[in-house]
């Protein structure tokens, strides 16, 4: 039995907020979130060779190193966690994306050191929610995460930050609120037993999904708990905060927002409504799908009309995101998996587009493609990496998008339905128009004559942010080359998954 | 006997001999040091609160007129905390006051008549508590002497409070006509839901609901809160508002136990309306103290949420709230006190940039917001979680959506002071502050009891065993 402390994930980053709160002057801030962020890297490492090794020696409970403690004992809530394969890829995700994060804002300034400490709270809150196994453990890290991007947005932002902020932290509150109210239900039902008894209620997610909840419930509870995680994930139509918030938000903040906040929401939706209520997914599975296809196309075709380039990236995420949603909805096991490959896929992806944006920002000075042109003479590294977030971002075979979004597909394609041809068909059709705007703007800002003669003063990417987007480059092509591992490392948590709404189907 | 007599009641006692301590000072000497006055008061209150921790009893005195607990003792103690703390804020406001003997003394006397009304087992001595508590706390409002809004508040307040006694006291006599008993056990008992009785209790609830503002008797709240000085309107917010809900919960759950059904449906009306009221009149304040009035309004609902529930979560949810109420409200309070004695701002455009050169403060006032606001990590969120899941338990979800938009709601205001604190630029912002050292002591103490009361769930867990007797 191998042994793993998982509550180190959460411990860390705090731990290394509070030093940095200690810390004067940048230098030694970014310095010790660094080392933080790395130590929080190396336990995701240790976490998915410790998982592996478990798996491998035959265990195969549901969740490995389980911990507990009561927390609130008279209301019967407990601290809980435990991982799977999902949570397992999602916190390795979070480790990566944080220590990019970090690396790029290596000049932030003013405020450097509410800066960092935010981000790290920010990871910590991500980490306690992916390994949440008790619902209201879960629900206190979701919230947990809406602050700190506010400030974020707010202090550090650009454009109309605080419109933004607010937008974004009202949006996802009310995104908590719904999730709040689902799981009040699933709560006071969870304690109704088959003969009429009130048994003891529970918040635990291991233990309602061996209750059988009352179709009716299912049903009622739901939406809440769908649209309410939805929101976090760009669900259409209340995608409305995400272009405002990622294109306002500082560097570092946008590849987190996107990398990995948004994936709250996905997982939440997969996790807890899809798990906790599979009779209800599938009745509801025709809107989801319906949403998701809309989210797919429009937010491809708003990409189109964008011309600032966080704009085109935070317009492609609710596209990307609408493959997430899309796989959940169609409910079999190749979909899902998609689903959630494609949850680490669009989070490593954007978090390396928004990356490259913001180091071409922080040198021009602009974000506006008719203004940008030529960049390849000048920073060949940048614009290498900004042409490779654009093609794992369409679908190029060998980037991780391509293996995530061809998973959702061939699953979807499982169902022979009308319904599912045609979203399928739709969601399909919507990679061109990806194309289109991908090769648009890497073209205009890349490639053509140098618009702007002070533009040749400029430099290239300096070590941190070398460091920081080879990283990312390098988790995109591990799994765009072999997705095997991935598929391993999921499978057994997506095949719970299904048994349990298999087993609610007959 | 005696000594039953002298443990049942050793919170009032306490009180009072500071009290008495206080004008034996007054009469011996013509003149005196503030600032011993100051810490000499501190001092004994910290005793007082220190000693509710030992030799708690259970005790029937005076024949039932006066009841206490385990869970009894521990309000008062949250009273005692809460009006130490303020205290402490209250140091660089009082310290250049002319009248501070006067001020604790009033203050003092208010506490006591708190203590009684939630220790009293007759609407007799419950009314006499409460009145006890409301007199001084009118002259208390106009404490401001120079100010003509003050003492407009201490007007204001006086009047609604004389309306609230009247209606109180109409429906006691009518109480006592329809059961033949002022005390809670009699009440009980003869309790049947006839008409008469029921305009009974709706006379007394309007009595209750002027007292904690609840929608459509809050109509004083805003304009006596930004009236009177601002360690006053902490009071009232809180350690006032708090003391009033204790005996609320009791009376509700035991003696008005067999019109549970009529109230239910009263206060799920009266909750929705108050949250909303508070919530969207706070939306367009721009002084912090109405600001702040509009949100304990609001706080008031969500409150009301918590009491519809089944009696023990309900009554732990309650009082928990409360404890977390009184750290984050005064945490609020003590900020706008601290900066209003220093500087005299009190709007929310004032403190535009106030992070640049108050870095601590506004991270006092950031967490006390966010833990009224209800964001994690911070107790609030576990306070109004579980009230809003205590009322949850009746399953109606409808009535728990429209609270959980009012948090929604809510967030919004709260932003916009930290907006205002963090983001705003401002040319002359309000310039570096000195902290005395026991403001400081206060914020800080509130500071940590919003970090760490929600992290340690046996204080919750604590609460609710103690519930278990209601």
């Amino acid at each position: 039995m191998e042994v793993m402390n998982l509550s180190l994930f959460v411990i860390v980053p705090l731990i290394t907020a509070m030093a940095v709160l200690f810390c004067k002057g940048l230098p030694r801030v970014r310095m010790v979130s660094l080392v933080g962020a790395s130590l929080q890297l190396l336990l995701s490492f240790i976490l998915v060779a410790l998982y592996w090794k478990e798996r491998a020696a035959g265990n195969t409970a549901p969740m490995l190193f389980e911990y507990q403690h009561a927390w609130f004992a008279s209301w019967n809530i407990h601290y809980h966690i435990g991982v799977d394969g999902i949570s397992v890829a999602m916190i390795l995700l979070t480790a990566i994306v944080t220590e990019a994060g970090i690396l790029v804002s290596w000049t932030m300034k003013p405020m450097s050191r509410e800066f960092f400490i935010l981000l790290l709270i920010l990871s910590a809150g991500a980490y306690g929610f992916f390994m949440s196994l008790d619902l209201f453990t879960l629900f206190f890290f979701l919230e947990v995460s809406v602050i700190p991007k506010f400030l974020l947005i707010g202090i550090w932002g650009s454009g109309r930050k605080e419109y933004s902020a607010m937008k974004l932290a009202l949006m996802l509150m009310s995104g908590s609120a719904l999730v709040f109210i689902g799981l009040l239900g699933l709560y006071y039902y969870s304690g109704a037993g088959p003969s009429g008894s009130v048994g003891p209620y529970t918040f635990d997610l291991l233990q309602i999904a061996q209750l059988p909840i009352p179709k009716g419930a299912q049903m009622v509870f739901f939406p809440f708990l769908f649209v309410g995680f939805g929101i976090f994930t760009a669900l259409f139509p209340f995608h409305t905060w995400v272009p405002d918030g990622h294109a306002s938000a500082p560097t570092a903040a946008s590849m987190f927002l996107a990398g990995i906040s948004m994936k709250l929401g996905g997982y939440g939706c997969l996790r807890v409504a899809t798990f906790l209520m599979p009779l209800a997914a599938r009745e509801y599975a025709p809107f989801i799908i319906l949403l998701a296809t809309i989210a797919i196309v429009y937010g491809a075709l708003a990409t189109m009309m964008q011309k600032d380039l966080k704009y085109i990236n935070a317009y492609s995420s609710i596209s990307h995101c609408g493959f997430i949603l899309l796989g959940i909805g169609m409910l079999t096991r190749t979909a899902i998996t998609g689903a959630v490959m494609q949850m680490i896929s669009h989070g490593l992806m954007t978090a390396l587009f928004f990356a490259a944006i913001g180091m071409i920002y922080d040198r021009t000075h602009t974000r506006m493609v008719e203004r940008l042109g030529g960049l390849l003479k000048i920073m060949p590294f940048i614009s290498t990496v900004f042409v490779i977030a654009g093609l794992c971002s369409l679908g190029l075979p060998g980037f991780s998008g391509f293996v995530a979004e061809i998973t959702v597909f061939m699953g979807s394609w499982e169902h022979s339905g009308e319904m599912y041809r045609f979203a399928t068909i739709l969601a399909c059709a919507s990679i061109v128009i990806t194309a289109v705007y991908i090769l648009r703007a890497a073209g205009q800002t890349i490639m053509g004559p140098i618009r702007d003669p002070q533009y040749n003063q400029l430099t290239d990417a300096t070590w941190n942010e070398k460091g920081a987007v080879i990283l990312l480059i390098a988790a995109i092509v591990a799994i765009g080359i072999a997705p095997f591992w991935l598929d391993g490392l999921l499978r057994p948590g997506v095949e719970t998954i299904m048994d349990h709404a298999g087993k609610a189907y007959h | 006997m005696w000594a039953g007599i002298f443990l049942g009641l050793k919170q009032e006692l306490m009180v009072t001999l500071i009290i008495f301590i206080l004008l034996f000072v007054r009469l011996g000497a013509t003149e005196y040091r503030t600032e011993f006055i100051l810490n000499l008061v501190n001092l004994l209150l910290l005793v007082n609160f220190i000693a509710g921790f030992f030799f708690n009893t259970e005790s029937a005195l005076f024949n039932g007129m006066f009841h206490s607990n385990k869970l009894i003792v521990l309000e008062k103690n949250m009273l005692n905390l809460g009006t130490l703390i303020l205290s402490l804020q209250a140091y660089n406001w009082l310290k250049d006051h002319k009248l501070v003997l006067e001020f604790y003394l009033l203050l003092l006397s208010t506490l006591a008549g708190l203590f009684f009304m939630i220790s009293a087992g007759n609407l007799l001595m419950f009314y006499l508590g409460l009145e006890l508590s409301t007199i001084p706390l009118a002259a208390l409002a106009s404490f401001d002497l120079e100010k003509k809004k003050s003492s407009e508040a201490a007007m204001k307040f006086i009047l609604s409070s004389a309306f609230s006694s009247a209606l109180l006291l109409f429906g006691i006599s009518l109480v006592y006509g329809a059961t033949g008993s002022l005390g809670f056990e009699g009440i009980v008992q003869r309790l049947d839901g006839s008409s008469l009785q029921l305009f009974a209790f709706i006379l007394l609830l309007s009595g209750f609901a002027f007292k904690i503002s609840v929608v459509p008797f809050h109509l004083w709240t805003a304009d006596v809160y930004e009236g009177s000085p601002v360690t006053v309107t902490a009071y009232l917010s809180v350690i006032s508002k708090g003391a009033v809900f204790f005996v609320f919960v009791q009376v509700l759950y035991t003696v008005f136990k067999p019109l549970a059904l009529e109230w239910y449906r009263i206060l799920v009306l009266l909750a929705v309306v108050t949250m909303f009221t508070g919530n969207l009149f706070a939306l367009r304040q721009d002084n912090l103290k109405r600001l702040l009035a509009f949100s304990s309004i609001a706080q008031v609902g969500f409150i009301l949420v918590g009491i519809t529930g089944s009696s023990q979560s309900g009554t732990a949810s309650v009082i928990y709230f409360i404890l977390i109420y009184i750290f984050s409200n005064l945490g609020a309070f003590g900020v706008v006190a601290l900066i209003s004695a220093l500087t005299g701002k009190e709007n929310i455009n004032d403190y535009k940039g106030l992070y640049k050169t108050n870095p601590l403060l506004s991270w006092v006032m950031a967490i006390s917001l966010f833990s009224l606001a209800g964001i994690p990590p911070t107790a609030g969120f576990f306070g109004k979680f579980f009230l809003l899941m205590a009322g949850a338990g009746k399953g109606n979800y409808l009535f728990i959506g429209m609270a959980a938009l009012n948090m929604v709601i809510s967030l919004y205001y709260y932003l916009r002071v930290i907006k205002a604190i963090f983001m705003d630029a401002n040319d002359h912002p309000i310039g570096g502050l000195k902290i005395p050292l026991l403001p400081a002591i206060g914020l800080l103490v509130c500071a940590t009891g919003v970090i760490m009361t929600g992290m340690m769930g046996w204080i919750y867990d604590y609460i609710y065993s103690l519930s278990v007797g209601l």
